[in-house]
């Protein structure tokens, strides 16, 4: 496992959210959907407060997680690109621009580079379909992206 | 009772309300084949997902075939459980099942005992049609417990046994799709998850997904080293089950023919267990008075309940579980520990043979006794007492490797001094046979008059969790009994509330106790025979001449020569052990 150690303010933080569900094993998605606002991701950690909290198995907790796609136990980077891949995107070639995300930072989706620096995640449709297709760094949009862009874009944040 | 009357297979059946078609349809001798589905009756649990599809019928102007598992039966309903479609659509569903199961039945721990294997066998599958991508897992080797998930079904009843009757809450499925698998947390090895190793997993999954960690073939290395003496030791439950792996009825006492085996085996010394289990109720027996008598006489330091501990399983759930209550369980350790430690001493001295020289290897109902002999606790300078636990079914294999005719064998008697034992000892193969046995012994060393009565019929049984207040002469002792892990916690909380007036609790983790064991004979679901089993128990116990733990005259010798008193300072050396705080730590 994981050998993080969580602050122990933001711990109490936690428990409050699962006081604030009345510890009800039936709100564990909304639990957890917090606890990731939280910390960010849902590390190992993060996993056993909750189960504790509330009255759970970890696998259970565990379970959950690994489930949903939203849910991640890896951290962020320091600029986390999103790559639009709904329709609008898709059709206009989303995904070479994706791959050659891939291909220069060399993590796949849902991943961190090693550095922490940048993490690479896809999304179903920003509602900027005009600029297809759309690619986000942090707060910043990206309109009408062609794979030879990307390089420039990593620049700005390197 | 409200009822309804429908027709299966053209038979009228007429049952209650919301029963579901498979049990309305078994009332009627109907059989429909059924792969997730697993009822425990008696302990009230089901696995009844839905999964498979094996179960499916038609019913008469419904478009889709229904899972009998899951249907209720309906006023009129007319069903067919054998029809072409019904057949055809069962046969598919296996085959997409096998198209995503490794080809590797000849070389399967679970071939010949397995329900996957059996049903494919009895729809007539021999080609698969659809290929396809193949799940590809790591394999987790624990000291007790195999997984190796490429063969599981998600039948899901792993799940149900761990964390519905037991509440060890360790398996969940985890991911999505294709790629979900039942794991533990973080996908970790079962050895760094809080598992008790009790087996139930092992004990209901109807495939080898998982199995037992084989000994089988060391114990034969040890066997034929000429340097080492090795001795074998047998559990109650195991002579009330064995038998069943070969073809006998469940609740065929098998004893005699179990000890010729283990001689045929070339076992230089075949003791039993139940020599060390007497021994349990000396010591345990002994630390009961002892603290009821403190307790009574207003010491507040000492608490009750005292609880058994005999069981590995149930010790690891309360190291994991209730870390803050180490001081409640007996101190005693387990027969098999006890035996271990009275063979490497004791015994090796007769035998003017140094400990690492002597092999000790015992025969278990059990897969949380491999773990058990694995802990640190148990071993001097490195060498455990224990150095090799297999199962029943492990046993029963050795016996096929060799070719023995099973059935056949003449009736053999255990060797002396270690295979002594009596009537009370046997008992503790069942649930309340404990507690039964540490009764007989206290109340005679306490009143100091003779038991009339052996029989605590009071005790016996197969309800979750029972209770009795037994007469001491004037003294009422409460008396509580629990097996299966969920219930276990359930009397913990109780005494963690303050609310428990119990002074003894006997725990098992396995339902109906060791006979229920994670290591015997697959009972694939059906509770008939583990009550089999318990009834084999006490045919044994009544059939003793000595019928309790401190009137074996063996026991009496091995105080008197080398021991001194129980609960003396050898014993507690020797005898005794200490438990640990294994709750995970959260580090903040």
């Amino acid at each position: 496992m994981a050998d993080i150690k969580l602050p122990a303010a933001k711990v109490e933080e936690l428990k409050e959210v699962c006081k604030k569900f009345n510890n009800e094993p039936g709100e564990l998605i909304n639990v957890l959907h917090a606890a990731q606002e939280l910390f960010g991701y849902l590390p190992a950690e993060v996993q056993e407060v909750v189960a504790n909290e509330m009255n759970v198995s970890v696998a259970h907790v565990y379970g959950v997680v690994t489930f949903y796609s939203f849910f991640s136990m890896i951290p962020k980077g320091e600029h986390p690109i999103s790559i639009c891949m709904g329709t609008a995107c898709y059709v206009r070639g989303a995904e070479k621009v994706l791959d050659e995300f891939k291909r220069h930072l060399d993590v796949k989706v849902g991943e961190t580079t090693e550095d922490g620096k940048f993490s690479i995640s896809c999304l179903r449709c920003v509602g900027a379909c005009g600029l297809a297709p759309v690619v986000t760094v942090g707060e910043k949009v990206y309109g009408r992206i062609a794979p030879e862009d990307v390089k420039g874009i990593l620049a700005e944040y390197m | 009772m409200e009822i309804v009357q429908l027709t299966i297979d053209n038979k009228k059946v007429v049952v209650e309300k919301g029963t579901t078609i498979l049990e309305a349809a078994k009332s009627i001798g109907v059989d429909i084949p059924t792969l997730c589905y697993m009822k425990l009756h008696d302990t009230n649990f089901e696995n009844k997902p839905g999964g498979c599809r094996v179960c499916v019928v038609e019913v008469e102007g419904r478009r889709n075939l229904a899972p009998s598992c899951k249907s209720t039966c309906e006023e009129g309903m007319k069903i067919n459980t054998h029809s072409v479609r019904v057949v055809n659509a069962r046969r598919t569903v296996m085959e997409l099942i096998l198209s995503d199961h490794p080809f590797e039945c000849l070389v399967c721990a679970k071939s010949g005992d397995c329900e996957l294997q059996s049903l494919a066998q009895n729809l007539g599958i021999r080609e698969v049609k659809y290929q396809g991508e193949k799940n590809k897992y790591k394999s987790d080797e624990s000291p007790a417990i195999i997984r190796e998930m490429e063969k599981c079904i998600m039948c899901r009843r792993c799940e149900t046994a761990c964390n519905d009757v037991q509440t060890v809450g360790v398996l969940s499925a985890i991911n999505r799709g294709f790629e979900s698998v039942v794991a533990p947390a973080f996908e970790m090895d079962l050895d760094h998850s809080t598992c008790t190793f009790c087996g139930q997993c092992v004990a209901v999954c109807p495939t080898g997904a998982l199995t037992e960690r084989d000994s089988s073939s060391k114990v034969m290395d040890a066997i034929v080293d000429p340097n080492k003496t090795v001795i074998v030791n047998t559990a109650p439950a195991v002579r009330a089950a064995l038998g069943e792996e070969f073809g006998m009825d469940a609740g065929t006492l098998v004893t005699g023919k179990m000890v010729s085996a283990l001689r045929k085996l070339g076992f230089d010394h075949v003791f039993d267990t139940d020599f060390a289990a007497d021994l349990t109720i000396m010591e345990e027996g002994t630390e009961l008075l002892g603290r009821l008598g403190k307790h009574l006489a207003g010491d507040k330091d000492v608490k009750l309940p005292i609880l058994t501990s005999c069981c590995p399983g149930w010790v690891n759930f309360f190291e994991h579980q209730f870390p803050d209550m180490l001081d409640i369980p007996s101190t005693a350790k387990s027969p098999q520990q006890m035996f271990g430690a009275i063979a490497k001493t004791y015994f090796a001295d007769q035998l003017e043979k140094k400990r690492e020289d002597v092999v000790v290897v015992s025969v278990m109902p059990c897969l949380a006794k491999k773990y058990e002999c694995s802990r640190d606790e148990f071993k001097v300078d490195g060498d455990p007492d224990v150095n090799l636990s297999i199962s029943t079914r492990e046993l029963a294999q050795m016996i096929r490797n060799a070719n023995l005719n099973f059935e056949a064998l003449e009736d053999d008697d255990f060797d002396q001094p270690m295979g002594e034992s009596t009537g009370a000892a046997v008992i503790f193969g069942t649930t309340g046979g404990v507690i039964e046995a540490a009764v007989r012994t206290a109340y005679e060393v306490h009143t100091k008059k003779t038991l009339e009565r052996l029989d605590f019929e009071e005790l016996r049984g197969m309800e979750g969790i029972r209770s009795a207040t037994i007469d001491f002469d004037g003294l009422p002792i409460n008396i509580g009994i629990a097996h299966g892990l969920g219930n276990a916690r359930k009397l913990l909380e109780d005494i963690k509330a303050g609310k428990s007036e119990f002074h003894a609790i006997e725990i098992m983790a396995c339902p109906g106790g060791c006979i229920g064991g994670g290591g015997q004979p697959y009972h694939h679901g059906d509770v008939e025979i583990l009550k089999k089993r318990q009834r084999a128990i006490y045919e044994e116990d009544k059939g003793k001449i000595l019928r309790k733990s401190h009137e074996n005259p063996f026991i009496q010798k091995l105080y008197k020569e080398f021991l001194g008193e129980p609960c003396g300072e050898k014993s507690h050396e020797l005898l005794h052990t200490h438990y640990y705080d294994k709750k995970k730590k959260i580090e903040i």
